[in-house]
């Protein structure tokens, strides 16, 4: 029985990790069901690019109080991942605060962990009132409501939740450690739980460590919980927001790919030695379908963006069709294609391994025309993002589809293309009077 | 402007054996709209008096295709590109100089991958280069005292980091150069990019075009000056939109520059 925790420990972490690698192992299956596409240029540039956006946050503290609160619960989250540590070590092996022999330089980690913890706790709260009192308008866009409302505000109480247990097990512990109770080593520095720990004074020893253990357990079953609700959520942007800035686009924010199957059949359109009535040859491959209506149509950097999207409405403040009131949302562009691919990858679940046609496509039953449309191509959704995902592009793959598949575009775009095949001009004037301006 | 310009076009030069320093490109506004046109003949004035050997494609050069591209139809694009790189390169041109940073920026950055290779420059940064070396003077008189505020043309700035260009040549008007709230990098678009020119926006509660000239202003400027054929269109809609065309004017760099000669 003495084993018994340490036992229950190891089957909790085995649970939940293998829980988490079976929703990895998903969701890189999902996003492999886009086209392939060569990011293996410029390793150096896209390293650098990872380590300032993403590590560096560089584009984060653009919006400073955004900025500076995200830094906080950031830094916080990355160096309380020691302590995970050592309460796994804890976990596994019986022991207790197994880093305290480090001395000082433990005393120093285990109060810097709290000072953090303790303006994680502040940070979140102001996030949380921007979100809910403030209501700050990019956050109570229409596709805001439901789930992704209340995703937002889960994430904020789960963190709340885990640093008070962390800082309710600290003050515990310190007690304990007071009382010289055996096991509860002094060690450690507790600026912030010492003002906790006079709530549990007058204590038992038994009753304190009832609380410290609880406390102990809840933290670490807590943060399993929460690695495996990162996959249902926006949060997932805390791990792919890393390869998602490294595979971002390296080239000038004008530049749009030139699409190769086209330029193959271009090239042969203008060969004059081209036989326009050759038969076509017997096994030739499907012709290949002109930009996107559907996840499958998209590359799979577009569709790991859609699963870094974290929802913060950056694009959408910052893009001149939504800030007129149209339709338009670069965010939620991202978030229908996200959701598309989650139910196409629940299809193939469900069909073992296959994706059977469920009669829905992204274009047109999560993406309207008119949204579409809308896009002045400004790139300024791209600029806004602070973790490098393209909106733009996906809207002009749909574009293309739209346009070259199904002939769709608004009547006044036809009557432009057409000037254009005819007059070589927007406009229907003479190609030779392309000088007139000159004695204008 | 009726002041009498000289352009000669690249057929000429070939004929007489020369090729000029540049290529200026024109673009389908440039040619053909009203009000861009007399961008055009403004450039060239300041071509002229800077003694630029210069050449235009007239009937021979056709819509880049970059609004076709944007509008999705990738096929008509690379077929007027490829018409387009194939009088270029017949002609052996080097470098290209345009007024529209909608052509600059496919050009530039498009016309590579389809074989064209050209060293592309916007007018605002020729400008600056002829001043830089001492070709073109400015007299820094009509606008001194006034209050100008520069729009980044998406495609010019956001698009390709262009933003210090059009702002040092401003300068040498000695006029105060103010800037708006949003600029550089968060630029508002003028409304008219991916293909919008052409077409009445979605429905919504205002024109873009009408949100930008608010930006503008709000500087409380005298001039707003463009950089961008679509954009001088727009602005100019939305200072009749804000009823303030007795007191605001919209000119491109190069008519400011022309003037100032």
């Amino acid at each position: 029985m003495e084993y018994l925790p340490n036992i229950l420990f190891t089957i909790a972490l085995i649970v939940g990790i293998g829980f988490f690698a079976r929703n990895v192992r998903k969701l890189s299956r999902n996003i492999k069901l886009g086209k392939n596409v060569d990011v293996s240029n410029d390793r150096p540039q896209r390293w650098k690019n990872m380590a300032k956006i993403a590590l560096g946050q560089t584009k984060m503290v653009v919006r400073p109080i955004a900025g500076l609160m995200h830094i906080i619960v950031y830094v916080g989250f990355v160096i309380i991942n020691l302590e995970v540590l050592e309460i796994i070590l804890d976990g596994i092996l019986g022991t207790h605060r197994v880093f305290a022999p480090l001395g000082a330089l433990y005393d120093f980690l285990i109060g810097s962990f709290e000072v953090l913890a303790f303006m994680v706790i502040i940070a979140v709260v102001i996030f949380w009132v921007r979100r809910n009192i403030i209501k700050l308008k990019r956050f109570i866009k229409p596709e805001m409501e439901g789930w992704p409302k209340k995703d937002g505000n889960m994430i904020l109480y789960i963190e709340l939740v885990l640093m008070f247990l962390f800082l309710t097990m600290n003050a515990t512990d310190f007690q304990l450690q007071q009382m010289d109770v055996a096991h509860y080593t002094k060690a450690g520095a507790f600026p912030i739980s010492q003002f906790i720990a006079p709530l549990f004074e007058n204590m038992s020893a038994s009753n304190l460590i009832l609380v410290e253990r609880t406390a102990w357990w809840l933290h670490i079953l807590g943060i399993l919980a929460f690695l495996n609700y990162l996959y249902y959520s926006k949060h997932l942007h805390i791990l792919l927001a890393f390869p998602n800035t490294y595979y971002g686009k390296l080239k000038p924010q004008g530049q749009f790919n030139n699409v190769e199957a086209v330029t193959n059949e271009v090239k042969l359109m203008m060969d004059p030695s081209a036989d326009p009535f050759a038969a076509p040859v017997e096994d030739a491959p499907d012709p290949e379908k002109f930009g996107a209506s559907d996840v499958m149509d998209l590359n799979w950097v577009q569709l790991l963006n859609a699963y870094t999207c974290t929802e913060c409405g950056r694009c959408t403040s910052e893009c001149p069709a939504n800030q007129t009131g149209k339709k338009l949302s670069p965010r939620k562009i991202m978030m229908d294609t996200r959701d598309r691919l989650e139910d196409v990858g629940k299809n193939i679940d469900a069909n073992k391994g296959t994706f059977v046609p469920d009669g829905k496509q992204l274009l047109g039953d999560y993406i309207s025309h008119e949204e579409l449309w809308a896009c002045t191509t400004c790139n300024a959704c791209v600029e806004a993002c602070p973790v490098s995902i393209d909106p733009l592009s996906i809207i002009m793959e749909m574009r293309r589809f739209l346009v070259m598949e199904q002939s769709a575009a608004p009547t006044e775009l036809n009557n432009m293309m057409s000037n254009i095949e005819n007059n070589g001009a927007p406009w229907p004037y003479n190609q030779m009077d392309r000088l007139n301006w000159v004695n204008e | 402007m009726s002041e009498e310009i000289k352009v000669k076009t690249m057929e000429e030069f070939m004929a007489q054996g020369t090729q000029p320093e540049i290529l200026f490109w024109v673009g389908s506004a440039g040619s053909y709209d009203d009000r861009a046109k007399k961008i055009s003949r403004a450039f060239v004035k300041i071509l002229n008096r800077a003694g630029v050997e210069f050449a235009v494609l007239g009937p021979e050069e056709s819509c880049t295709g970059d609004v076709a591209k944007r509008a999705g139809n990738e096929f008509l694009f690379q077929m007027q590109a490829m018409m387009n790189i194939e009088v270029l390169n017949g002609y052996e041109i080097k470098r290209i100089v345009t007024c529209d940073p909608h052509s600059f920026n496919t050009l530039k950055n498009e016309y590579p991958g389809l074989g064209g290779h050209y060293d592309v420059v916007h007018h605002t940064q020729y400008i600056k280069e002829l001043i830089d070396n001492g070709r073109l003077s400015i007299e820094g008189k009509v606008y001194k005292e006034k209050r100008i505020t520069f729009h980044d043309p998406c495609y010019l700035g956001r698009a390709n980091s262009v933003f210090d260009a059009p702002r040092d040549v401003l300068k040498k008007t000695n006029a105060d150069i103010v800037e708006m709230k949003r600029h550089k990098k968060t630029a508002l678009c003028c409304g008219a990019g991916g293909a919008q020119m052409f077409k009445e926006p979605e429905k919504g509660d205002m024109d873009i075009n009408v949100l930008r000239t608010k930006d503008a202003l709000e500087t409380n400027p005298n001039i707003i000056a463009t950089g961008c054929p679509y954009c001088n269109t727009m602005m100019t809609d939305g200072i009749k939109a804000h009823e303030k065309e007795d007191s605001v004017t919209v000119l491109d760099v190069a008519e400011l520059i022309a003037n100032s000669i």
